[in-house]
């Protein structure tokens, strides 16, 4: 049973990640690469009648979370405090970025919501990325201080940082160099999916710079990569344990890397969704070969005190996860028909639908 | 330790009554522009289509805002009652989580349908896109009070002995005795506040004498939802949540109601009084003899228990809170009932267009059911408390025991600032919306 929820869990975030994860890219794309209003209005149209759906996503693998594994949603969105209420403030600026740029018809009020809808998606994509690491690194669960835990085992706090932003430090903090680089990686990989759910939805003009933008930074990608699998071993001195004992489990890491060989093509690409599905292999792969990598950890320990926190430890009880099992497929059911029709009615090119324009 | 809680208390306070101002606008709006467009279906009268038109423009910033808003109600439950969460998710996880999976979903894909399809799929399409986006968050509304009547009268659940709250009985969340006449109540008070705001604006076209016929519309429709609409939120809805107050907690009543004792002979409805709770007695107060016990059992000399009756321990935490946050919302929802009461007469009459004095009366009363939304929602809240489930865990049993007041303080200050400046970017558009007033489009 909580291996059902934990495996559900895991594919309402890779979906998240999927889906809000073009939204991200298109707002970094229009951050750095969008220069004209025609180029802007592209982009946003692109995502206009999508991006509070696909943030839902969020929402409700949030909700699962909350009651499937209540231990942990306590333990980890209290102990990642201050990062959770950042990641809140700027998906509002997002948000708002995009609503409310097309309410007033002045260039300097649209200059401001194109910076915060812009800046806010970077740093989002920048934090989720810092996000995964922290989870793949662990924390002192329980804050051991010289051997004796300070709170219930299951409970920690980090700062935003320790002065030597080093992942092996006695006091770690979210934002460390390894974090970074995951980070990093997060920021690149969305850029890319965001310029290819653009050029699939739109026959803006920028679709051939954006291309070119996939094709080098799919390379920046790749170098990204390599480098972090190279320095895994120091976060965790056997990453790939779970792989070996269990062979199946290399489908991900070969569609992970099926996504960034793909995009390699991307000039050639006749279809324009062919970039998209691949950098979507990219992320669901990527994704599942982390979570792969630290299963049956959700939260490892940093510490030899407290244990990690497991899918066993931090489930609910039975009866509560197996009467949300039927509820859960009915509302399944319910939300992917909603996708079908939503996409149906906007599907090809969106470049006519007018969003913003209220 | 206390300072951590003050702040946790305040944030989730702060943060919950902001976000509220756009759901309960959004829940009845979304009915009222059903309404609208289905009356244009009716009648092919494009004034309609045309209303409901400007109407999705300012549903559609007050839904958008409700949604930023909201996100970090279901964060916050995370990071600042980490122990409540721990301890009871996986009850009000259960709840919570079906709010997202069946009600965000619904009203999300559909309200980008409803905002931008009408051209792509014609009027009925448009119009069930819209009936979507309107069950969408009334089944939200119904979630989160499921979630809240638990929390009140907790059901359906075992305390194991680790001290974890599990669920034993599903159905009997959604049939809580404290569900339903809540939730009727609540939603009731949600078309109240579209009712007056649909009103509001009305009259404000009228008496600028621009874009007048929109303003009669506006106005016959809005007061017809707002008299039905106060009515239900009185009775029975109200009636009944005040029913099982006295039945569940009856020390909160005897709160709410200012009764420091016990009266023998029938207890008096207090009208205006400040609660001195230090000498355990209302102050300069004005009451009407025996009208609570009638009210409450029908029986002109029925004993209501007062607050001498219980231990001080079971006290809520902030009685002349209460206390003015119940007085205040009943007063409004009289007031309420009787203006609407005189504007449905003058509309019968067909005289209401031209009685300036209802119309400015009418105008002017826009902000008061969000304050008696509010207080309504305090009465509730401060109600409960010294706990978060009621009898069962203490508030200051359930905050986030590593996040330090400091950092909390440091968040709290920030969402004031950004709620601020949301609260102000939200006025000017609003402001520019009804200036530029409903569109006549040829069809």
């Amino acid at each position: 049973m909580e291996l059902f929820w934990y495996i559900t869990l895991m594919i309402m975030l890779a979906v998240y990640l999927i889906l809000d994860g073009y939204d991200f890219g298109a707002g970094i794309i229009h951050l750095f690469f969008a220069k004209t209003e025609k180029d802007k209005k592209a982009i946003t149209n692109a995502i206009g009648p999508f991006w509070d759906a696909n943030e839902v996503w969020l929402i409700a693998a949030g909700g699962v979370l909350f009651f499937a594994f209540p231990t942990l949603y306590a333990s980890s969105f209290s102990g990642f405090y201050l990062p959770l209420i950042m990641i809140l403030w700027l998906l509002i600026f997002r948000a708002i970025g995009l609503e409310l740029r097309g309410q007033v018809n002045n260039h300097l009020w649209q200059a401001v919501w194109d910076k915060a809808f812009g800046i806010a998606s970077l740093l989002l994509a920048l934090f989720f990325g810092i996000a995964l690491g922290n989870v793949v690194r662990g924390v002192n669960l329980g804050m051991v201080e010289n051997g004796v835990s300070t709170h219930e085992a299951h409970y920690f706090f980090l700062p935003l940082w320790n002065p030597t932003f080093s992942p092996q430090a006695e006091h770690l903090g979210i934002i460390d160099w390894f974090t970074v680089l995951l980070g990093l990686v997060a920021v690149v990989a969305l850029t890319i999916h965001g310029a290819n759910w653009i050029i699939f939805k739109t026959n803006s003009e920028l679709n051939t710079k954006l291309r070119k933008v996939v094709f080098v930074l799919n390379a920046v990608l790749l170098v990204l990569v390599v480098v972090s699998l190279l320095i895994w071993h120091i976060i965790e001195p056997n990453p790939f344990h779970n792989f070996l004992e269990t062979p199946w489990l290399w489908i991900f890491p070969v569609i992970t890397f099926t996504g960034i060989f793909g995009l390699f093509k991307v000039k050639s690409f006749t279809k324009d969704g062919l970039g998209f599905v691949f950098s979507s292999l990219f992320l669901f792969g990527g994704f599942a070969s982390t979570a792969a990598s630290i299963f049956p950890k959700l939260l490892p320990s940093t510490n030899n005190i407290n244990p990690s926190l497991t899918i066993e430890n931090v489930a609910a009880h039975e009866y509560g996860l197996s009467v949300g099992m039927n509820w859960f497929f009915i509302a399944l059911l319910l939300v992917v028909v909603y996708l079908i029709v939503q996409y149906k009615v906007f599907k090809g090119k969106m470049d006519d639908v007018g969003y913003g324009e209220h | 330790m206390e300072d951590m809680l003050f702040y946790d208390r305040i944030q989730f306070a702060f943060t919950v009554t902001f976000h509220y101002l756009f759901p309960q606008l959004t829940m009845g709006l979304s009915l009222m522009i059903v309404y609208f467009k289905w009356k244009f279906l009716k009648t092919k009268i494009d004034k309609y289509n045309d209303a409901a038109k400007f109407w999705m423009k300012i549903f559609a910033l007050n839904f958008a805002m409700g949604v930023v808003t909201g996100i970090p109600m279901e964060f916050q439950f995370g990071t600042n009652w980490a122990k409540f969460s721990e301890l009871t998710g996986g009850i009000i996880g259960q709840t919570l989580a079906m709010e997202g999976m069946f009600s965000f979903f619904l009203e999300s894909s559909f309200l980008g349908l409803f905002l931008f399809g009408e051209k792509l799929l014609g009027h009925k399409l448009h119009f069930l896109t819209g009936f979507l986006v309107f069950l969408g968050s009334w089944a939200s509304g119904f979630l989160i009070i499921a979630t809240h009547s638990w929390m009140q009268y907790p059901v359906g659940y075992e305390i194991l002995e680790n001290g974890k709250y599990v669920l034993n009985n599903f159905s009997a969340l959604f049939s809580n005795p404290w569900l339903w006449p809540s939730y009727l109540h609540n939603q009731a008070a949600s078309v109240v506040t579209s009712a007056f705001v649909v009103s509001a604006i009305g009259a404000f076209y009228v008496l600028s004498n621009k874009h007048s016929e929109f303003g009669k519309l506006f106005l016959k429709t809005g007061v017809v939802f707002g008299l039905v609409s106060s009515i239900i939120v009185a009775f029975p809805t109200g009636d009944l949540a005040a029913k099982n107050v006295v039945e569940h907690q009856p020390v909160t009543f005897a709160a709410m109601e200012g009764l420091f004792e016990t009266q023998p002979k029938g207890s008096e409805i207090v009208l205006i009084g400040q609660p001195n709770v230090l000498e355990k007695k209302l102050d300069n107060k004005i009451a009407v003899p025996n009208i609570l016990s009638f009210l409450t059992y029908q029986k002109w000399d029925a004993q209501i228990k007062g607050l001498n009756e219980f231990d001080e321990a079971l006290y809520p935490t902030n009685i002349p809170g209460l206390y003015y946050a119940y007085h205040i919302m009943v007063g409004l929802g009289t007031i309420f009932i009787g203006l609407m009461l005189l504007a449905s007469v003058q509309l019968f009459r067909k005289k209401l267009y031209g009685t300036k004095w209802i119309l400015w009366a009418l105008m002017f009363m826009a902000p008061f059911p969000y304050i008696a939304n509010t207080t309504g929602w305090y009465t509730a809240e401060l109600g409960r408390q010294p706990w978060l489930v009621y009898n069962l865990l203490r508030t200051s049993e359930g905050a986030s025991p590593t996040v330090s007041s400091g950092n909390t303080l440091f968040t709290l200050l920030g969402f004031i600032g950004l709620y601020l400046l949301l609260g102000l970017l939200f006025l000017i558009l609003i402001g520019k919306i009804v200036n530029k007033g409903p569109q006549t489009v040829k069809h």
